[in-house]
């Protein structure tokens, strides 16, 4: 594992460039011969899927930009002379469009992942914190690029959401004109979110090293939560790894694909094909779906709370929401890290989950009737579960009885070396039941 | 079995994915609007009544109560360029193209669409220079420094009725007409749950087309007594933004001529244009979809040889 | 690695090349999108085809029009530049053959080959020095036809080379007279 290197070079060539830069050596070591733990679900997959999105959508930007203008009178109809008459540029653009909700789609299967599975503990604090700060930068590239195509959603969009910073006192509406470099939302706005929604992506990938950095430091987690003990726990990356996630990526390429090619304006806006109009608003203002639950609760905060505005209050909910997760690993005080060895919080995890559904789902109504209200609730479930559940129902519960090691898990306490006869379909010994059944 | 985590992990945030669909809901939950009926896209008829500003039938007074547009939602259409395998009706298209010709291009510009892109509606490029010919644009400057007006040609885009959108919302009581060239993408009224979701599977993508269709053919009706019409407005039930439109009914029976013995009804008509529309927001829409039928077939089948691979990596090792 | 045993690390059986085939063709296919959107698009590819009016052209006059992004004159020559060009022999010329693309490759530089078929009055040519790529200056030079003020090539009365660093003389676009007054070129 981490510390010894198992590379050995095969021919001349070989040796000779693990003399000068060791490249072939590093990406042996963490991509070939990387132990993982035999036992990995396939919700461990989108880790690998992330990074291919990740590319897509670095490869199609690049591209996208060649032909893209950047200017508020020909914004939009650059992105429209791309779906009209570039070569392939219909695919190219509805691909990074799509592209982007589906790495959402993937980053949050992954976040949710990790908080099953409390990968966010230790060791793996810094690993984790990275992954949040990743998450930030997601946000702001993905909110900058929806600007971009200049409809009446990009502009509207940007102005709501640069609209938060004037919730500050003193320092909030000199903060919005710097940010807007003008009074509203105009040509120097559009021109500086292209230059750092081209910017940010590769400051994705520099923290995306880290964060695999890190990873291969610390090692993976499993569904058990137990460490790694012996070699007996894990397989190489290369090849069960490997085939296992590239087989997870093509299916959800498919499924990617599936929205791209013939139903690729479906998590679109329809008011993003009229261009920006700064005389007039849509009737609803929503965000693009990733974003509708922390929108959900910036709306949920109706009243005042003391000295805070109920905008202010809005926006310290709404980022609150987020700076939260990079407490994670002190909050939790169980001594045990997968959720399926904790029946109690087990139930809370599902009720968070339905939770942020549910605020996602209220993200999209307008504000009227019992929404707001609703909002509230689930706002106060959301932070409750990470400042209350979490740090309480740790130290209350007695979590279940944890297998010896992951090996133990797998081939049952009886069993011998990792040549067991069974398909990982059936995994035996009533030890891994509790996975089953989360 | 340990896949069932990821499996229900999955499913949970799929379900919360189409929510951007969601704009406005037309068909409005219970609690604020009791009596909003059709849910069904497919049940757009009559009995989906404007909602009742007095706000009794449930028996809670609703104090804001806020209406949802339109107040009747559209039929869903068969479109020849619907599904999988959908194609363009060529025929049709050079109908719609006649349609908005003489009809809607006297009030509504189409910017975006160039008048080379006619080819393909079946017309050859004599036919599509002939075509360009009848109108003039302008150009210049010439040597003496002024603008000329010249016949246009293939690589001129449709000209605008008026110079200005400002011209346009003079001439037309201050309501300018949109420009249609992505109007069949940039209007579409809210399936609502779990109609949505379904949507997903059923490649449900004709709202705009739907929705110009539903409009075109929505007039004529009679207003709920509570319903006000502005003066200068034409009250039509599905329309997106309102109880009523500043576009007077555009269609009539017979009004275009069609030279391959179709119908010359409104309803005809008006799903001649939205096919049109739909044309001129995506051309490139069939082309999509025979691509994706080749991506997704090679997809399907790289899964399966992958998944036989791991299968085999993974024989004998227990996970 | 513990069960790594049990595999046969050395088989490749049909089943994992045929997959890596798979992956490859999918590989080389979404490449192409991402090559073939550099090619030039349907907007630029409906103007590499122009209709020019020249009915405003008067003998002595030339306008120039502009097609793929390149000075194309239209000259309707006079009698006497004309007759000038005629009168050269190839010997005299640096590059004997007549560029136009309506014709061969190996057509020889004869005014007849550089002028309009059956308008020998008209020259249609691509205004571009072959040397680096200036723009010459019309009715002038040595030879009363262009000059290029970069480095100082002179072209006659037909565009073709006489003097100077130019290797060719001045290409001929493909072009049609459509009707008397409009020619199309590309």
């Amino acid at each position: 594992m981490a510390g010894h290197s198992s590379y050995v070079p095969s021919n001349g060539f070989t040796r000779w460039i693990d003399a000068r830069l060791p490249l072939p050596r590093l990406v042996y070591d963490s991509f070939v011969a990387y132990p993982v733990p035999r036992n990995l679900n396939y919700a461990y997959t989108f880790g690998g899927i992330l990074a291919l999105f990740l590319a897509v959508q670095i490869l199609t930007g690049v591209v996208l930009a060649m032909h893209y203008a950047a200017a508020t009178g020909l914004a939009f109809q650059s992105v429209e002379a791309i779906m009209r008459d570039v070569n392939w540029g219909w695919l190219l653009r509805y691909m990074h469009a799509n592209g982007a909700s589906f790495f959402f789609i993937a980053v949050y299967l992954h976040m949710f992942r990790n908080f099953y599975y409390g990968s966010y503990k230790a060791p793996r604090e810094v690993l984790y914190i990275l992954g949040v700060i990743i998450f930030l930068l997601m946000m702001a590239t993905a909110f900058m690029g929806y600007v971009l195509p200049w409809g009446q959603m990009s502009f509207w969009g940007a102005t709501v959401i640069t609209g938060f910073f004037t919730a500050f006192p003193i320092i909030g509406d000199p903060i919005q004109q710097l940010l807007l470099g003008g009074f509203a939302v105009d040509n120097a706005t559009l021109n500086r979110f292209f230059s750092l929604h081209y910017l940010l992506p590769f400051m994705i990938a520099g923290v995306v090293i880290l964060h695999v950095w890190a990873l291969h430091v610390v090692g993976q987690t499993n569904p058990t939560g137990v460490e790694v003990k012996s070699p007996r726990d894990t397989v190489p990356f290369t090849p069960q790894a490997t085939v296992k996630d590239g087989f997870a990526m093509v299916v959800f390429l498919f499924v990617f694909a599936w929205f791209v090619f013939y139903i690729p304006n479906f998590l679109g806006h329809p008011d993003n094909y009229t261009p920006a109009n700064a005389l007039k608003t849509p009737a609803h203002i929503v965000p693009e779906w990733y974003f509708l639950p922390f929108y959900a609760m910036l709306r949920a905060i109706t009243f005042n709370i003391g000295p805070i505005d109920s905008k202010l209050g809005g926006v310290l909910v709404m980022f609150g929401s987020i700076i939260v997760l990079f407490f994670l690993p002190w909050l939790d005080t169980s001594r045990v890290r997968s959720t399926a060895f904790r029946p109690i919080y087990k139930i809370f995890y599902w009720i968070l989950v339905a939770d942020c559904i549910l605020l996602g789902w209220l993200g999209s109504r307008p504000a009227e009737g019992i929404y707001p209200t609703l909002s509230l609730i689930g706002t106060i479930y959301y932070f409750a579960h990470w400042l209350i559940v979490l740090p309480v129902v740790g130290l209350i519960e007695t979590p279940r009885k944890l297998p010896n090691s992951i090996a133990e898990a797998v081939l049952g306490p009886d069993r011998g070396l990792g040549t067991g006869t069974g398909h990982g379909a059936a995994p035996t010994g009533a030890v891994t039941a509790p996975q089953v059944k989360g | 079995m340990k896949t069932l985590l990821s499996a229900v992990l999955a499913a949970g945030l799929l379900s919360t994915m189409p929510l951007a669909n969601a704009q406005q809901d037309a068909v409005t939950p219970a609690p604020t609007q009791p009596e909003a009926g059709a849910a069904a896209p497919a049940a757009p008829a009559g009995e989906a009544v404007a909602p009742d500003a007095a706000g009794g039938h449930g028996g809670e007074a609703e104090e804001h109560h806020t209406v949802h547009y339109p107040l009747k939602h559209p039929a869903s259409l068969d479109w020849s360029f619907a599904g999988m395998f959908g194609h363009w009706d060529v025929a049709q298209l050079q109908r719609g193209l006649k349609v908005y010709k003489e009809v809607c291009s006297a009030c509504h510009s189409m910017n975006l669409v160039a008048m080379r892109s006619l080819g393909a509606l079946g017309y050859s490029e004599e036919q599509v220079k002939a075509f360009a010919a009848e109108y003039t644009v302008q150009d210049g400057p010439n040597g003496d420094g002024e603008m000329f007006e010249r016949k246009a040609i293939p690589s001129d885009h449709f000209p605008a009725p008026y110079p200005n959108p400002e011209a346009a919302a003079a001439a037309n009581n201050g309501a300018a007409p949109p420009d249609l060239s992505l109007i069949a993408k940039g209007r579409a009224v809210e399936r609502g749950f779990p109609t949505f979701i379904f949507d997903i599977f059923t490649q449900y993508a004709e709202s705009g087309p739907d929705y110009v269709h539903g409009l075109l053919t929505g007039y004529g009706q009679e207003p709920a007594a509570d319903v006000v019409i502005q003066p200068g407005t034409y009250y039509n039930p599905y329309f997106i933004s309102g109880p009523a439109l500043a576009m007077p009914p555009p269609l009539s029976a017979d009004q275009v001529t069609y030279d391959d013995g179709t119908q010359q009804t409104v309803d005809q008509y008006a799903r001649d244009v939205s096919a049109f529309l739909m044309w001129a927001a995506e051309p490139h829409l069939v082309e999509r979809k025979q691509t994706g039928l080749i991506v997704i077939l090679f997809l399907a089948v790289f899964a399966g040889m992958l998944y036989i691979v791991k299968r085999r990596v993974w024989d004998g090792i227990a996970h | 690695m513990s069960a790594n045993e049990t595999l046969e690390p050395t088989r490749r059986d049909f089943l994992y090349i045929a997959t890596g085939a798979v992956a490859a063709v999918g590989a080389a296919s979404v490449a192409w999108p991402f090559i073939d959107q550099m090619n030039p698009d349907a907007a630029t590819l409906a103007l590499a085809e122009i209709e020019v009016d020249v009915s405003q052209v008067a003998v002595g006059q030339s306008i120039t029009a502009k097609w793929r992004g390149k000075p194309i004159f239209i000259r309707q020559r006079t009698p006497e530049e004309i007759e000038a060009a005629k009168t050269v022999s190839l010997d005299e010329l640096k590059d004997p053959v007549a560029r136009n693309a309506n014709l061969g490759a190996d057509a020889p530089a004869t005014d007849e080959n550089r002028s309009a078929k059956g308008k020998e009055a008209w020259l249609v040519m691509v205004g571009v020095c072959t040397h680096l790529g200036c723009i010459p200056l019309g009715q002038s030079g040595d030879y009363n036809g262009w000059f290029c003020p970069c480095h100082g090539s002179t072209y006659d009365t037909s565009g073709r080379i006489r003097s100077g660093p130019a290797p060719e003389n001045m290409a001929i676009p493909a072009f049609e007279f459509i009707s008397d007054t409009t020619v199309r070129i590309g």
